[in-house]
């Protein structure tokens, strides 16, 4: 286990130790103190290796991540895991906007609460938030899943392109071309198994679906006319 | 860009320290307004009398002048104080009565606030800067607001720089832009006999306010009203003479975090601006709901 402490050294030191730009002695136990709410901590991040954050992040904590599994004990800032490629990112806290935007893979758990805009824009990663979200959530996301164990607020998948949605609580609204869709028993051991990769213990079974209705990213000849 | 940030102290035996606590807090939003910055602090409320900040960009302004002018005119002892390119003027008269003398009489000189607690020091510069000219370090007292400017609306000057004060004890500092903020200052100078200093939307939303507290609204009333008036991006950190509130729009586009203990209350564009208050390892930390009001104090 190395320890780095954000009190005595910067950023960009960390990250570049992160990144192995420095070389890589083998170490794959890392433990970040103090992260003071700073910006793109363990962003960039391209081995398998894995990182413990104590305490909270600023913006585009673990941004980009590929292979590395970090872990926030604390709270996230906006856009958490953003563009993540692959990996684990687990947040012990809230998470503020656009949490996992754009990413197109590995897995993005939140254990608080995600305010607005959560995985907007999302290309194939996974979400699991195990409280509620705000509004927008899943913005025009193309593919990949988000899974939110509590309630979610406004204009649900506004836009959506193929990507699915599994909501256990109560939905304030759907947003354009958002609809509901029946809840198959492959959809039922889908999320099964996605639950128990992302380590949460709930029943799969409480769960509604949520897809596109796909009248909106399709051209229609019929509204030809109002272009 | 901006950043905006406000600490209310709860607890009265740590007021002597609001300076301590708060600077850090305004100088950690640097990066989201190197511009200009601007503190709005309340402190020592003049038990029978008001208190002005006046600014003059001359740092050898004859404020003593001014203060036996106004003692002249007003018929009442007049106190001066002098920080660096602002001015503390206090006496026994209601805030309204300085106010209008300065207005009539000195027309060159900008009102940065008026109220019996309220003083608003801002300048053109980088926040670590602009802190240090006013002793805000050192300032004591109950609740403090500031802003650090990355101009967008309007141009990059003093009269420019947040907080706004427009009506007594009032003040407000804005991260976002105002869409709708032309057609409301001419309706607002036109039928609620507003006054404006400059073309900058934030002291729209400010007017804005002090023409709901003068029809009689809470300032948390004032704010409800404010998401269905105000078009545009938003969050407010809002001050007045007893507490402070906190407003983003129903978009929350805008980044605002609070946290919360026993002895303070802040808010702040970003949590930075918050880990280093003492105890802030064990406040409790949330990021506030867009179109929803927040209150401390007898806000």
């Amino acid at each position: 286990m190395e320890t780095i402490d954000l009190a005595r050294v910067a950023v960009r030191d960390l990250n570049r130790r992160l990144q192995m730009r420095e070389g890589d002695n083998g170490e794959t136990e890392f433990s970040v103190l103090n992260p003071g709410g700073a910006h793109a901590l363990a962003a960039g991040l391209t081995h398998p290796i894995n990182v413990t954050i104590d305490g909270h992040t600023g913006y585009y904590c673990a941004g980009m991540n590929q292979e590395a599994n970090v872990t926030v004990v604390g709270n996230a800032g906006t856009g958490v895991a953003e563009n993540m490629m692959s990996g684990v990112v687990r947040v012990k806290g809230d998470v503020s906007q656009s949490a996992g935007a754009t990413a197109h893979g590995g897995m993005l758990v939140i254990e608080g609460d995600a305010s607005a805009r959560c995985g907007i824009s999302l290309k194939g990663a996974d979400i699991v938030v195990q409280g509620s979200v705000g509004h927008m959530a899943a913005f025009m996301a193309q593919a990949g899943r988000l899974v939110v164990l509590g309630d979610v607020g406004a204009d649900l998948g506004d836009s959506l392109y193929e990507a699915q949605i599994f909501v256990c609580g109560t939905v304030a609204s759907l947003g354009a071309d958002c609809v509901e869709k029946e809840m198959k028993s492959t959809h039922k051991s889908e999320l099964e198994a996605l639950l128990a990769s992302a380590g949460v213990d709930t029943d799969a079974s409480g769960f509604r679906r949520y897809g596109s209705a796909r009248q909106l990213y399709n051209f229609n000849i019929d509204n030809a006319g109002s272009y | 860009m901006c950043g905006i940030v406000g600490l209310y102290l709860k607890n009265p035996e740590i007021r002597t320290r609001l300076g301590a606590y708060f600077s850090p807090m305004l100088e950690q939003m640097t990066d989201r307004g190197p511009d200009s910055a601007g503190v709005a602090v309340y402190r020592d409320a003049e038990a029978d009398g008001a208190k002005i900040t006046l600014y003059d960009p001359d740092l050898h302004f004859d404020w003593d002048g001014i203060a036996a002018e106004a003692e002249r005119d007003l018929g009442v002892s007049v106190t001066v104080e002098r920080i660096s390119s602002h001015a503390i003027l206090r006496a026994a008269v209601d805030a309204a009565a300085i106010r209008r003398w300065v207005e009539a009489n000195k027309p060159s000189l900008r009102i940065m606030s008026s109220g019996s607690s309220l003083e608003i020091y801002k300048e053109v510069g980088l926040p670590a800067d602009v802190l240090s000219r006013f002793g805000v370090p050192q300032i004591t007292g109950s609740h403090a607001i500031g802003h650090t400017r990355m101009a967008t609306e309007s141009a990059v000057t003093t009269e420019g720089a947040h907080p706004f004060n427009t009506g007594d004890d009032l003040c407000l500092v804005h991260n976002g832009s105002l869409s709708n903020h032309h057609r409301l200052r001419d309706w607002l100078r036109d039928h609620a006999d507003i006054t404006f200093q400059t073309d900058n939307d934030s002291e729209v939303a400010a007017g804005y306010l002090t023409w709901r507290l003068g029809q009689g609204a809470t300032i948390a009333e004032a704010l409800e009203a404010a998401i269905s008036d105000l078009d545009g991006f938003y969050t407010f950190a809002v001050g007045t003479r007893d507490g402070f509130s906190v407003l983003r729009d129903p978009i929350a586009c805008k980044p605002a975090v609070m946290a919360e203990t026993d002895d303070w209350v802040a808010m702040a564009s970003e949590f930075r601006s918050l880990a280093q208050l003492p105890g802030v390892e064990r406040a409790t930390v949330w990021e506030p709901e867009p179109a929803t009001v927040y209150s401390w104090g007898r806000a």
